[in-house]
């Protein structure tokens, strides 16, 4: 039986009420974890490493605390009383509790409290582009005027494991409102979702597990594509409209390829390509390459960004740049101050920031 | 384990709420019963911009219970540049960093973990001043809005 | 006119007492100076102690020790003043001899310091701190005096070397105080390179914590009494305490120790007594700045002086101001809530001209006073022979 044409089609997210970003703010942890020290540890110095180096957080830091950062941020670019928000939505594979939201202490913490809902968000690496869909809606919907979605991780990865060259930290916030008072109107969104489970991490275990190179075509190539693929079909759009392009990041490989096999060039994808200084931010990854990308944005430009979560799926969006943003960038420290921030550590510090040490 | 204790301190340790003293405008924190000014009981809520200078330190190397992990730590008096000292460990930053003068900016971290099933208190902490670009633009943009 | 006098005086070794309980020690210190006194049975008891409850789970020492030292009956309690405990204890039975409701006290100031250790115990001094807004945030009582002495030394342009004369003065002291915990030789260009607490405290800096029990008996008369131990009974002619902010942030002026310089004024009114007066000040030395804090504020040097005092070497047995004079907490050791009562009985033996090696020559009249916390409870007594 054929399928109605509406059902073949890809019928892309967009609200009745234009949306757009108001306000965003990033936050990358102190700490940087060359990729060499782990190879030195674990393979004698052999076998190259995916990236220069990880972002690692501080002992007194979590997916909390760094959420409260980038989230005051975006609020500062909103110019908004966060009293305005009604939600705040965190996305993270690194909650600090495995029962008790992140959100409320972000909302406690940055004025939200207590007309707000707040909600914790899990779908791997792109649980963060999950809740800014919801917000989306939410706003769009005319349920609520404004709504903040956070993407933010502290990674784990398994000691010797190859993701514990990449598993970083940070992530950024977005807070969306009307379009009107936004410094980029979002034009549209797509999810593209299968039950594919290249990477995960059961209850209880500290470290996740993942599919080697099944993480790979089946996984965040299909996705990625299928994702952006049908945003850019619906919307008409071409690779050579956008000015500039951010893809999930797991290593510096991955978004590379996908850009290509899309058809965009390296000087598209490289503002938001940040894995190579900050590593893998997980649910932070796709989002903090945006607001590298805001930082730096003019009036009119389109943006493309679209995330990968394991498990497995993406989330696409389309931006287009307003007046606003060239004074609201200036009035929060940006994505690269917070990379340029950076005190190197060595292995051993690094077991010890992270509470790899046993101690009882 | 404690709760409520940590909790009833949200608003101080999250935002840094204090008071204002409705008669002497003297601005306090930690919030207190009296003016320490001039002794009126009246005083209205006020959240302070958390930036300020390291009045004084200390490094702690022999650290109480529950804070062995983080040892060693600085501990800063911050003098908030709306006049009252808080007491207040300095993050990010190297020990041998810190000096008195230095310009620090107010950040919510975790203080400390009650136990290992207890919950985890957040509250305020200083650290070096994150540039947000450079300051006479945003004095400039400040001053427009 | 009441007049209060001390009788009987009594102590243990400060130390490392691992076979000894908390009323043990209180016993070991209290029989004695009821031998001295000739007492059997005080019409009121009173304990000086801060970490019986945090450190050994008791409180109700009051009660527990009139019990153990066969008192049961009396009126007893505890007084918790921090560090402080001992000299406020003084000062509650001063006054209830002062007011004609009791005759005779003991007064014992007992720690038991050693049944914590590590981070459990430095969290049970610290608790002497605001829990709240100081230790909540990692706060110790060592890092506390770390703030005021890097301000201190900041603001006098001073290194650490400069406050070593405290130490080696409490330690030159201790070498003729049997009791005491340390009675080697500190020599000055050590102190600056002792390991850290918390800087620039360090462990040449601070003193030991320790258990102790200190215990005097007190009597209530018209005139000096009749003893029968030879000794003349010393009269405290000065009882005073203040309180000052708990927290450090909440000082007015944050160098000055503002508890004791009123306490110090209104004992020393009291007394009759001017600086000049005072032959020996026990005061309470748990950091080298606490010292000079304290000499500054009770006016025994200018504000930002009184380390000059320490570098001087006018803080020795002949010198101009004698202080700690059989070792003080740094070399005596540092039974927290016990000091307040190690320092008066040590005026006492002062007083009494049987202090040895450590006499101070013709001493006459004495200022004692300990500091709970960072200064926020301040008791200080004039004692004269």
């Amino acid at each position: 039986m054929a399928l109605p044409a509406e059902m073949t089609q890809p019928k892309i997210m967009k609200p009745t009420r234009d949306v757009g970003i108001v306000g965003y703010g990033a936050y990358v942890p102190r700490y940087r974890l060359p990729a060499a020290e782990v190879a030195r540890v674990w393979k004698e110095g052999t076998g190259g490493t995916p990236i220069k180096e990880k972002a690692v957080p501080g002992k007194d830091e979590d997916t909390a605390t760094m959420a409260v950062e980038a989230a005051r941020n975006a609020v500062k670019r909103s110019k908004i009383s966060a009293s305005e928000l009604r939600a705040v939505w965190v996305g993270s594979e690194s909650h600090p509790y495995a029962v008790k939201p992140t959100s409320t202490i972000v909302a406690e913490a940055i004025g939200a409290v207590p007309s707000t809902m707040g909600a914790d968000w899990q779908f791997a690496c792109k649980a963060g582009t999950e809740a800014f869909q919801a917000s989306m809606g939410f706003v769009g919907s005319g349920m609520a005027d404004y709504a903040m979605a956070i993407g933010m991780d502290t990674a784990q990865g398994k000691p010797g494991d190859a993701l514990e060259y990449t598993a970083g930290a940070g992530g950024a916030a977005f807070l969306v409102g009307p379009a009107e008072n936004s410094l980029a109107v979002i034009e549209g969104s797509y999810s593209f979702v299968t039950d594919t489970p290249d990477f995960w991490r059961r209850a209880n275990k500290p470290y996740p597990e993942h599919g080697q190179r099944f993480t790979g075509e089946p996984a965040y190539f299909r996705h990625v594509m299928g994702a952006t693929e049908s945003l850019m079909e619906a919307l008409g759009t071409q690779p050579s409209d956008y000015a500039h392009v951010v893809f999930h990041q797991p290593n510096a490989k991955f978004p590379m390829r996908v850009g290509k096999m899309l058809g965009f060039a390296p000087t598209q994808i490289e503002t938001g390509l940040l894995v190579p200084t900050i590593g893998n931010t997980y649910a932070g990854a796709a989002l903090i390459g945006l607001s590298a990308i805001l930082d730096v944005a003019k009036p009119g430009d389109l943006i493309l960004m679209t995330s990968f979560g394991s498990g497995a799926g993406s989330d696409s969006f389309q931006f287009r740049v307003t007046d606003n943003i060239e004074t609201r960038q200036k009035l929060a420290p940006t994505t690269q101050q917070y990379i340029k921030r950076r005190t190197e550590i060595d292995y051993s510090t690094y077991t010890r920031l992270r509470g790899k040490l046993v101690m009882k | 384990m404690q709760v409520s204790r940590h909790w009833r301190l949200q608003q101080q340790r999250y935002a840094l709420v204090g008071q204002v003293c409705a008669d002497c405008e003297e601005k306090i924190f930690p919030p207190r019963g009296v003016c320490p000014n001039c002794a009126k009981e009246t005083s209205t809520a006020f959240e302070f911009s958390g930036r300020g200078k390291v009045y004084s330190f200390s490094t702690v190397y022999t650290a109480p219970a529950g804070f062995e992990g983080s040892a060693p730590y600085t501990i800063g008096l911050v003098q908030l540049e709306e006049g009252p000292l808080v007491t207040a460990q300095l993050t990010d930053i190297d020990n041998d960093h810190v000096e008195i003068g230095l310009d620090v900016e107010m950040v919510t971290r975790k203080l400390l973990q009650d136990g290992d099933r207890g919950v985890l208190v957040y509250g305020y902490k200083f650290r070096p001043v994150v540039p947000v670009w450079e300051t006479e633009l945003e004095d400039e943009l400040y001053a427009l809005a | 006119m009441t007049n209060v006098y001390i009788t009987g005086i009594g102590q243990t070794p400060v130390g490392e007492h691992w076979r000894t309980s908390l009323r043990e020690l209180a016993w070991q210190a209290i029989e004695p100076a009821l031998v001295e006194a000739n007492l059997h049975y005080p019409d009121a008891l009173y304990v000086g102690n801060m970490l019986s409850g945090a450190i050994s789970g008791q409180e109700h020492t009051g009660a527990l020790i009139a019990d153990y030292c066969g008192f049961r009956g009396v009126e007893a309690t505890t007084i918790k003043a921090g560090q402080a405990s001992g000299g406020v204890a003084l000062r509650q039975a001063y006054l209830a001899l002062k007011s004609g409701e009791i005759k005779t006290a003991v007064v014992v100031g007992v720690e038991k310091m050693t049944d914590r250790a590590g981070g459990e115990l430095v969290s049970a001094v610290a608790s002497g701190l605001d829990a709240d807004y100081e230790a909540a945030q990692g706060l110790t009582l060592a890092s506390a005096a770390g703030l005021l002495l890097q301000r201190y030394m900041f603001e006098n342009g001073l290194e650490l070397r400069d406050m070593a004369g405290f130490s080696v003065n409490a330690h030159a002291n201790a070498r003729n105080n049997p009791n005491a915990m340390f009675r080697n030789q500190l020599k000055a260009e050590k102190f600056p390179a002792a390991a850290m607490v918390a800087s620039p405290v360090n462990m040449f800096d601070t003193a030991p914590d320790a258990d102790g029990a200190a215990a005097l008996v007190l009597v209530a008369a018209d005139t000096p009494p009749e003893t029968e131990n030879g000794f003349k009974p010393i009269q405290i002619t000065g009882s005073a305490v203040s309180t000052d902010s708990v927290a450090l942030h909440d000082r007015k002026e944050f160098l000055t120790f503002e508890a004791v310089r009123r306490s110090t004024e209104k004992a020393m009114e009291q007394a009759n007594v001017k600086h000049a007066d005072i032959d020996l000040f026990e005061l309470h030395d748990s950091f080298t700045v606490f010292a000079a804090l304290a000499l500054e504020s009770a006016g025994f040097a200018e504000m930002g002086k009184g380390w000059q005092l320490a570098a001087n070497g006018d803080l020795g047995i002949d010198g101009a101001v004698p202080i700690c004079t059989l070792g003080g907490a740094k070399a005596r050791g540092n039974p927290c809530g016990a000091t307040g009562i190690y320092q008066a009985l040590e005026a006492v033996q002062q007083l009494r001209h049987t202090a040895g090696g450590s006499q101070v020559e013709g001493a006459a009249t004495a200022l004692i006073q300990c500091v709970g916390g960072t200064g926020a409870s301040v008791a200080t007594h004039v004692l004269q022979a």
